[in-house]
């Protein structure tokens, strides 16, 4: 569709971990057999982003919530499946044919220590993408801008000389947002934000977010573990658990009224302040390797409502009204 | 019956080139049996520095440079190798954050739950693999009898945890310090390990302090917070009244920054600036940079925890309890 910003059409990405061919060969029952070994990180997701809106993406470790956003940005080939832009399909273009779209899809990482070049001043690392992508600009705009960016995240201009270790974690990852910011991008992937960042930075942060979508109006996609985060910021929030999408719906839809199991038991773990020894449900058993998928719903084995048709049939992520999706067999039939 | 543990006026220092860093400038309070204290800041506050303290873990350059730590009667601030072997481990336990970097990854589990044991007991390794097995069952880990062959890269994050807590417990200790023990944990594994330690202290009657960032966890299990900033305690009291009533500006900043949930979308409350490093703490109170209320008085002259007129909680601030009191809620009542 036109009107979104981002669609993702089943999506699948895939890790082949199997090394060296010495490396796959394995003997089994006398005879020697080659071995693959593959991390199923995303199955079959399809997502879509409305502009302006910020969609959150959560799930727990390992869930492929950072695996869908890169593969998204084309830092990884996916494996399958179709991601449009603004309708244009832009999965599997050549780096030349994808420049354009790069400058209008940042991202920020979770690391403000790792994701910033230690050898770079703060002027050099923001003149960088914006000289990349227009060649023809004039050395004074850039400073202007660069000035202008510094400004707009709250880091005073005057230190433009600086290095990033110089700086708190909280400035470097002001830092991070202004290099995002400087190439005017229209959609911005937020890896784990303020996930390194204490919490009085972590305000700060996640109001400058707030304040630059409001002036710039980005779309964000934001991945993070953090819930009361995802409450806060987002408008829509899509639930990720062994490499699919087990819910997506609006933020106040999915707090109140979770309809999958796996969202349910996430949300009773928040420990909330002023809800001091609440209950919460106790999943039984692990989280499955993404090498090895459980059959039918990934999620059979430790949902309290599996029954045969969990372990057989993979649920598809079904309209349940007012734009909330979700992927459950039980919910479809209106067990739970 | 005196306290279980008595910190007073602790003082860390790391002596460097530069001159000696004041790690911790003061510290005191109290747990007494059975009770669960959380000591609650963000990095740099001198948290976790206070817990190793307590069990004198503090490295070179570091040093434990003024007041006492009363456990059971005995200081522990002048105890040195043998005798303080004997409390650690078996009077008080300590778990860390990463579990991973806990535990030995070339010993099975059940050697190294052994082995402790017999450096604390006098005791047959049969004995000590039954006083294990039975330890296991208490943090449920399935199958114990076969977890107790395996090595740690053979479990999960959360089982690992649990195998840290079983650890932690074998000697049944009157306290245990947690330091950060859920940080590295996802969110459903997190609530399991929190609802496991507040279930075994309260069964086992053990002690807790609970070191952590995260005002929410705490206030799920502790009875008691103290609250620190730049290596002082500002606010402690009793967690309820701290989460539903915090006095010093920057508890109430801290909670009030936390998004909550109540107004999405809406600007988070934020402290203006970081905290100080420790090489430039400022003079006088050391929120004072930071803080909202401040008076003259907070640029020179450092505020003492003392009790608030009229609040069951103890802060160091000097604007609380002046006749312009900054809290609505004290005019309300």
């Amino acid at each position: 569709m036109k009107d979104r910003l981002i669609d993702i059409k089943n999506l699948v990405k895939h890790f082949d971990i199997s090394g060296g061919l010495l490396e796959q060969l394995a003997v089994s029952k006398g005879r020697i057999i080659r071995k693959q070994t593959v991390v199923r990180a995303v199955n079959d997701v399809s997502l879509f982003v409305n502009p302006g809106e910020t969609l959150s993406v959560v799930g727990e470790s390992g869930c492929g919530k950072s695996t869908l956003a890169r593969t998204l940005l084309g830092l990884y080939q996916p494996d399958g499946g179709e991601i449009y832009y603004r309708g244009d399909r832009i999965d599997g273009l050549t780096q030349k044919e994808m420049l354009p779209y790069r400058a209008k899809m940042q991202m920020i990482f979770q690391d403000p220590y790792a994701s910033l070049n230690p050898r770079m001043t703060v002027q050099q690392t923001l003149e960088e993408p914006v000289v990349f992508h227009n060649p023809s600009i004039s050395g004074s705009e850039v400073k202007d801008r660069v000035a202008g960016v510094m400004q707009q995240v709250g880091v005073d201009p005057a230190w433009t000389d600086r290095y990033p270790h110089e700086f708190s974690g909280g400035q470097r990852q002001r830092i991070s947002i202004a290099r995002a910011l400087m190439v005017d991008p229209e959609f911005v992937v937020a890896d784990e934000p303020v996930s390194a960042l204490d919490v009085s930075v972590q305000a700060q942060i996640l109001n400058l977010l707030m304040d630059a979508q409001e002036q710039r109006g980005l779309t964000y996609l934001f991945i993070t573990h953090d819930l009361s985060v995802v409450r806060h910021i987002s408008s829509r929030v899509a639930v990720m658990y062994l490499g699919r999408v087990c819910e997506l719906a609006p933020t106040t839809n999915l707090f109140e009224s979770p309809g999958h199991p796996y969202t349910r038991a996430l949300l009773s773990a928040i420990p909330d302040l002023y809800d001091r020894r609440h209950k919460y449900i106790k999943l039984k058993g692990e989280v499955p390797t993404p090498i090895d998928l459980p059959s039918g719903c990934v999620f059979h084995g430790r949902c309290p409502y599996a029954d045969g048709r969990c372990s057989r049939e993979i649920p598809a992520l079904n309209h349940q009204g007012k734009a909330v999706y979700v992927a459950c067999h039980a919910v479809e039939e209106g067990r739970i | 019956m005196g306290h279980l543990l008595e910190v007073k006026d602790l003082e860390v220092k790391f002596a460097l080139r530069m001159g000696d860093l004041t790690a911790i400038n003061g510290v005191s309070f109290t747990l007494d049996r059975g009770e669960r204290l959380g000591l609650v800041g963000e990095s740099g506050a001198g948290k976790s520095v206070t817990g190793f303290a307590i069990i004198n873990l503090i490295s070179k350059p570091g040093y434990i440079s003024g007041g006492t730590v009363i456990f059971d009667g005995r200081d522990l601030t002048g105890l040195t190798g043998e005798g303080m072997r004997h409390i650690r481990g078996n009077l008080i336990s300590m778990i860390f954050q990463d579990p991973m970097m806990t535990l030995n990854p070339v010993l099975t589990i059940g050697t190294q739950m052994v082995e402790t044991l017999q450096a604390h007991m006098n005791i047959s390794r049969k004995a000590a693999e039954k006083i294990a097995l039975e330890k296991l069952r208490m943090v449920q880990i399935p199958s114990p009898e076969k977890r107790l062959q395996q090595y740690p890269h053979e479990f999960s994050g959360g089982m690992r945890q649990r195998i840290v807590v079983a650890i932690a417990l074998l000697a049944d200790p009157a306290l245990i310090i947690a330091d950060e023990p859920t940080t590295a944990l996802d969110v459903t594994i997190q609530a399991e390990i929190m609802e496991l330690l507040l279930e075994l202290c309260e069964s086992e009657g053990t002690g807790l302090i609970l070191i952590t960032h995260d005002l929410a966890v705490v206030s799920q299990v502790t009875q008691k917070i103290a609250v620190m900033y730049a290596g002082k305690v500002v606010e402690a009291g009793l967690t309820e009244d701290i989460i539903d009533n915090p006095l010093h500006p920057y508890t109430q900043g801290l909670i009030k920054a936390l998004p909550d949930g109540r107004n999405p979308g809406t600007r988070l409350n934020q402290i203006p600036g970081v905290m100080p490093s420790l090489i430039d703490i400022p003079p006088g109170c050391s929120f004072h940079p930071r803080c909202t209320i401040r008076g003259d008085i907070c640029r020179y002259e450092s505020p003492v925890l003392r009790e608030i007129p009229g609040y069951r909680n103890m802060a160091a601030c000097h604007m609380l309890g002046l006749k312009k009191e900054p809290t609505e809620k004290d005019r309300a009542e």
